[in-house]
């Protein structure tokens, strides 16, 4: 059983962390960022080509992974989402635009990395053996790291000038607007944060799971699957979404295992029963 | 003086009956030229297996019309490889497939899965098309339907043959299979399971199985660990997803032997998995330098030139192209007729050129499908070891 506890806890983390980009981006624009899985895939190609190629410090993989996804955030927003905002009444028009730059970020990261899955050499070796758990010391140590990315993340948010006009702008664009906020300059900045993030994390992840061009649209679904849990645009519920989701996971390939593949379609009926009853999910709007 | 106007048409019949020139001298071109169809899938998680196919037949369809082309009867035809990514869509693989016969080529590499192998089977019959799926349902391929070619070994039969390997030289006794949540993983390990059982093993997990798109294979690995199987199968593993199955289960503390009855890729297990992959076991071709003859080498040389570096999936893959062009050689007639290729498929006999000794190319499939409709591939099992394949047995079938 604490075999079980663990696995979740860690996959939560990993979740919590694959989230919270695509939560501050909809908490900003009201836009789901459907290229939220190619940004992360491409942070972990990135870190391949650094770390795993090169041979580069892995510190300094991660940073070109954060740097290029935030550079790269940045210029969508400015030259893409926020011409179509401006120009278009529909939100429907900013989803297609999130859609189309999905399939553009797949196409070129199949083209310029390949099809074949990639890996990195462990960043430690070992595995801790004790109290009933088993985890490599390599999951520890990101498990860590994201911990400490998703506290810096939250105290960022919650403390820094930044962070509380973006916070403003999520909770009410016009309100923050009339306080003084500028309201494109912290909106792109929101923007490049969460490509940060999703680079980041891909940067961190591929050390344990690998990366491949293909797995960009399920990082996405996923990433909407835990924010569906805990409500879109809070922070605090991409957190609580992605342990949920971990512990579901978790819990579910052991006890229904008999069962064949029964684990997400249980995952899948709870959720819409759950959106059914609270459809704003855990948290919901607004920030905070 | 000639005036402007009867140099203009002068001018103007020149370069009409230079067009004419040129047009016929293409036209003459085009019909020496052969083409033959991949349909497949060559983006997404499982791009690896379509893109082997690509590659291994945009390799030899360079080398053959760099040496001149291939001849067929009293004609040399220029290798043309005509692609469409199916995107493992099965209503894609049937515009690929239609879109194959629009342009007339009568041999098709592919479908690389179930479904879609299935669903282009109706527009291959109607359009005279024999196609080469790695897919390995029965009905594809056993009477009424003629038009398939298994282009690979089953994993009905190289289970059986890799269990009873194991049973013998390794002692094993208890084994468990996981499967992705998809028709062909799911296909693969029930007939791996029904062939365990009928050896005599005990099959200690049957019904696990995880999303094809699961990044962390620890949660639906622990339980299974904990069973402590000699042997843990991995059904129509994905080559993405073997280096993560196989170090979660080492990381648990898994000491078994690990297996799958799919092709893999030497490099994306030592960059996944390290030495954690050692000893793991999976079914490939003709590259290992125990068996591989020279054309073998200068194939794996000229791929890697070509696009970088290999994939060990063509060792399977380089053979459907070459038994189409040696078939058609045997009969020419059947270049644009499918019913002589099948006609001929009965008698048909080439040397093997990717392996070493006197090894021969031929239709196979009597046992399995009751007439022969399948390539006959080396069955090559292999145990990776540090960065590469080691051949550990070599078996054949039917």
């Amino acid at each position: 059983m604490e075999q079980i506890v663990a696995n979740g806890l860690y996959l939560g983390a990993q979740y919590a962390l694959i989230a919270l980009g695509l939560t501050l981006i909809f908490g900003l624009m009201n836009v789901l960022n459907f290229a939220h899985g190619q940004m992360y895939v491409l942070g972990g190609f990135i870190t391949y080509a650094v770390y795993g190629q090169l041979g580069l410090p892995f510190v300094l993989a991660i940073l070109a992974s954060g740097t290029t996804l935030f550079v790269i955030g940045g210029l969508m927003e400015r030259y893409l989402f926020r011409t179509v905002i401006k120009r278009s009444h529909r939100e429907e028009s900013t989803m297609l635009l999130a859609a189309a730059t999905a399939f553009f970020f797949d196409a070129v990261i199949l083209l310029v990395f390949g099809e074949k899955q990639r890996g990195v050499p462990k960043i430690v070796k070992g595995v801790f053996n004790d109290f009933g758990i088993i985890l490599p010391y390599d999951r520890l140590l990101v498990g860590l790291l994201a911990a400490i990315s998703i506290i810096s993340f939250i105290l960022l948010m919650k403390y820094s000038k930044p962070g509380r006009a973006m916070r403003a702008l999520a909770q009410d664009r016009v309100a923050a607007q009339l306080m003084g906020v500028e309201v494109e300059r912290f909106t792109m900045l929101g923007f490049a944060l969460g490509a940060m993030l999703a680079g980041i994390t891909g940067g961190l992840l591929v050390t344990i799971t690998g990366v491949n061009a293909g797995i960009g649209g399920p990082i996405s679904i996923k990433a909407f699957t835990m924010i569906m849990i805990g409500g879109a645009g809070v922070v605090g519920g991409a957190i609580a979404g992605g342990f949920i989701l971990g512990m579901m996971e978790s819990i579910g390939l052991t006890i229904l295992r008999e069962y064949g593949d029964v684990t997400y379609l249980v995952i899948f009926a709870s959720l819409m029963v759950f959106l059914s009853i609270r459809p704003n999910g855990l948290m919901g709007k607004p920030w905070g | 003086m000639t005036d402007f106007s009867t140099l203009t048409r002068r001018a103007l019949m020149a370069s009409v009956a230079a067009f004419a020139l040129i047009a016929s001298s293409v036209g003459a071109l085009a019909a020496d030229e052969l083409k033959i169809g991949f349909v497949g899938v060559t983006s997404g998680p499982a791009a690896a297996w379509g893109t082997s196919n690509v590659r291994s037949m945009q390799t030899l369809e360079a080398m053959y019309n760099e040496a001149g082309g291939v001849k067929i009867g009293d004609k040399t035809y220029m290798i043309k490889v005509v692609t469409f990514d199916d995107q493992k869509d099965p209503k894609r693989a049937v515009e690929g497939m239609e879109k194959m016969a629009q342009e007339g080529i009568h041999y098709v590499v592919g479908p690389n899965v179930d479904d879609g192998a299935a669903a282009v089977r109706p527009v291959a019959e109607k359009n005279g098309i024999v196609y080469f799926p790695y897919a390995f349902p029965k009905e594809l391929y056993t009477a009424p339907a003629s038009n398939a070619v298994l282009g690979m070994i089953a994993n009905y039969q190289s289970g059986p043959a890799i269990y009873k390997y194991l049973m013998a030289n390794k002692g094993v006794k208890k084994v468990a299979f996981v499967a992705a949540n998809e028709s062909d993983p799911l296909s693969q390990r029930d007939g791996g399971v029904a062939a365990a059982k009928a050896l005599g093993l005990e099959v200690v997990a049957a019904n696990d199985t995880y999303q094809n798109d699961t990044r962390d294979f620890t949660p639906v690995l622990t339980p299974i660990v904990a069973l402590k199987p000699d042997l843990l199968v991995l059904s129509g593993v994905a080559p993405a997803n073997a280096p993560l199955l196989i170090r979660s289960a080492r990381e648990l503390g898994y000491e078994g032997l690990i297996s799958t009855e799919t092709a893999q890729d030497a490099k994306v297990l030592a960059e996944g998995a390290g030495e954690l992959a050692n000893g793991f076991i999976s079914v490939g071709g003709a590259s290992t330098p125990e068996i591989a003859s020279d054309q073998m080498k200068a194939f794996v040389a000229k791929y890697t030139t070509m696009f970088g570096e290999y994939n060990d999936e063509s060792n399977t893959k380089v053979y459907a192209l070459d038994y189409i062009l040696e078939t058609l050689k045997a009969n020419p007639a059947a270049i644009d007729n499918v019913e002589e290729f099948k006609k001929t498929m009965d008698t048909f006999s080439a040397p093997n050129p990717y392996l070493k000794g006197d090894a021969k190319l031929g239709y196979v499939g009597t046992t399995s499908f009751g007439q022969k409709r399948q390539l006959s591939v080396p069955m090559v099992v292999n145990e990776y070891k540090d960065g590469a394949f080691q051949t550990l047995f070599v078996g054949t079938v039917d």
